[in-house]
Parts: structure tokens; C-alpha cells; sequence
């Protein structure tokens, strides 16, 4: 039979072939693919409404795939294109040029005062930060900062829905999902932080 | 799911040859994608894929004779580029076994299953795959006797 590099080829491009299909018969729920970025390969999903996940490359990527089959839908498939508009804003984030993301985003996977946390720290502005306990008053209890931290710590939208931008009152940086490093960094890109 | 595209190409190759492989192929990941909400949590997905894909290939086959094209009329298609370490004797073989057989020696002999999922991808019993599979090996060899 065929080599094993054959076989690899055609079936890629049998494969993209099916997935154009795919999404023209709407049979894609979830589209995702990976995005380079200073940070590493970044994994991005979206569904119909919006922009759904972002993971960092310290999470295994397959296993947030498999996550995605299970708690959004099992119609999954990598599509680069769908996500063509994600990847553009966020090289022009990471290349200095946009402050603000304007693509849809699907909340779908945050409920309750988590949802609410990630609302109002994703009005925090570019450049400028708040503390966990200023989220934690807006989200609508100012005693839950802790909880508040929790919300943050779970922001299934990194990057777009800027977690980074809460720090500690006493002007700590706190946690960070992805890592203080990677806090830290887009802190420093976006000038927050000397 | 996406990981049984090579599997999958390469069983298609065998069973309906480089032409109608993409197609069956797409087919094949179509409905399996159409299907897969409802597969049960922890099924053999490949066993699965794959069976879709013999289904596939079999929906081809028929349509491919319905359709009635004289075989002197038909291209030669090369199953293999000649740099490859093919062997185009063996496949053009394979290719004109009845369906069935074809079917039952790929699963058996490319794919290594056992006869219980032979069975199971061609949609009849285990005594049915192993006597296709039988039978189509026998006349290979008798193909391949007169050939070569």
C-alpha cells in the first residue's frame, strides 16, 4: 500500500475537505484551533454565539478539547477559519496595536456570581487595573473577595476577558490561571505595571 | 475521532481504491460526526469510524455498479506513484474481490481484527467475516498465482 507520509497527506486533505463540508451542513458546534502567540500555542474554541475558550499552553490541549466535547457539545472540530477573526484581534493585541477585543463571546461555560465577576472585570480597561475586592463589590458582595479570586481563577476566556487585570489591594499580583509569569507579562504589554 | 483519519484512508484506499477514497472518506467523518452525540461514552470510537467507513465503501461499490461503467472503459489507475515501496500487484488483487471478501481480508490482514469485529464492521457474524475472509484470501492467492 501507500507510504505512511502518503497516506498522512491525502487524508489531511481529505480530512479539510470534510470539515468545509462540515461546517456547511452546520454540523460543527464547536470549532477550535491553535493560535501562536508570544505566550505559547494558545487553544482557542468558539461556538455559534461567540468565543467560548481560550487555554494557555500549560493545560494540555487535548484534554481541553475532550472537556469541551463534554460540557459544550461533541460536535467538535478543529476549523481554523471560524476562529480567523479571534486570532486577528489577538495578534493585534499582542503586537500593541488593539485595546480592546471585539469579538462575541459565549459565557456559557461560568454560571452564577462567577458569571457576574467576569462581567464586571471585563469592563475593566486596558491599561488600568482593579482588586479583587473592587470586583467582588460590583459583582454585588463586597465581602466574597476570596470567592471573587475563585470566579477569576476559573475565567474559562483568558486574555479577552482580562483577569489579569485584578490584583491585590496592597498591590500584590496575586494568582494567575495561566501563571504569574504570563500575569505578569501582559500587565507589562499593556503598560499597567512598570 | 479525528485521530482514525489515517486508518480510515488507508482501509478506504484498499477498498474502493484512490478515486472514490476522498469521497467515502468525507462521507464517512459526515456521519460520524452527525451520529457521534449519540455514541455511548466509552465506545470504541475507532472500531466505530471504521465500520461507518465499510458501510461507506460498500454504498460505493453498489453505486459504482449501478452505475454500470464498462470496465475497458475505466482509466488504469495505478494504485501507487512508482517511487513508492507499494505493492500495485497485491491491491489491484485486493480491488476485485466481490465487496465482501475485500472487505473481510482488509480488516483481517491490513487492520489485524479479530473476526468478532470483522463481523461487526461488515454488519454480519463472526462465521460469515471469517468464511469471507477465507475466501477471499484463497482466491487472492490464486489471483496473484496466475499474475505473477
Amino acid at each position: 500500500m501507500l507510504r505512511t507520509a502518503e497516506v498522512d497527506d491525502l487524508s489531511a486533505r481529505a480530512m479539510a475537505a470534510f470539515r468545509d463540508r462540515a461546517e456547511e451542513a452546520g454540523l460543527v458546534d464547536v470549532a477550535y484551533a491553535t493560535i501562536d502567540s508570544p505566550l505559547g500555542e494558545l487553544l482557542v474554541a468558539g461556538t455559534r454565539r461567540g468565543l467560548v475558550r481560550i487555554s494557555f499552553p500549560t493545560e494540555e490541549h487535548g484534554l481541553v478539547v475532550e472537556e469541551l466535547a463534554t460540557t459544550v457539545s461533541p460536535r467538535i472540530l478543529e476549523a481554523p477559519a471560524r476562529l480567523d477573526d479571534v486570532r486577528r484581534e489577538l495578534d493585534e493585541y499582542f503586537d500593541g496595536e488593539r485595546t480592546r477585543f471585539d469579538v462575541a463571546l459565549d459565557m456559557q461555560l461560568t454560571h452564577g456570581f462567577t458569571r457576574k465577576v467576569l462581567r464586571v472585570t471585563s469592563r475593566i480597561p486596558f491599561g488600568s487595573v482593579s482588586t479583587y475586592k473592587d470586583v467582588a463589590r460590583r459583582a454585588g458582595n463586597d465581602r466574597a473577595y476570596r470567592a471573587a479570586g475563585n470566579a477569576l481563577g476559573a475565567n474559562p476566556i483568558p486574555i479577552v476577558v482580562p483577569c489579569h487585570r485584578v490584583l491585590h489591594a496592597d498591590g500584590g499580583l496575586g494568582g494567575y490561571g495561566g501563571g504569574l509569569d504570563v500575569k505578569r507579562f501582559l500587565l507589562h504589554l499593556e503598560h499597567a505595571i512598570d | 475521532m479525528q485521530e482514525q483519519r489515517g486508518p480510515v484512508y488507508r482501509l478506504l484506499l484498499a477498498m474502493v481504491g484512490p478515486h472514490g477514497a476522498d469521497d467515502c472518506f468525507q462521507e464517512t467523518f459526515l456521519s460520524a460526526l452527525r451520529a457521534y452525540p449519540r455514541l455511548p461514552a466509552g465506545s470504541n470510537v475507532r472500531g466505530w469510524v471504521m465500520t461507518i467507513a465499510t458501510r461507506k465503501a460498500f454504498d460505493h461499490l453498489r453505486g459504482q455498479k449501478r452505475r454500470a461503467v464498462p470496465v475497458s472503459e475505466l482509466p488504469e489507475v495505478p494504485v501507487t506513484d512508482p517511487e513508492s515501496n507499494g505493492e500495485p500487484e497485491l491491491w489491484n488483487a485486493v480491488r476485485s474481490l466481490p465487496p465482501r471478501q475485500r472487505a473481510a481480508v482488509v480488516h483481517r490482514y491490513v487492520f489485524d481484527m479479530t473476526y468478532e469485529d470483522v463481523g461487526r464492521a461488515l454488519g454480519c457474524s463472526e462465521e460469515a467475516a471469517r468464511a469471507n475472509a477465507y475466501e477471499g484470501r484463497r482466491r487472492l492467492k490464486k489471483l496473484l498465482e496466475v499474475s505473477g
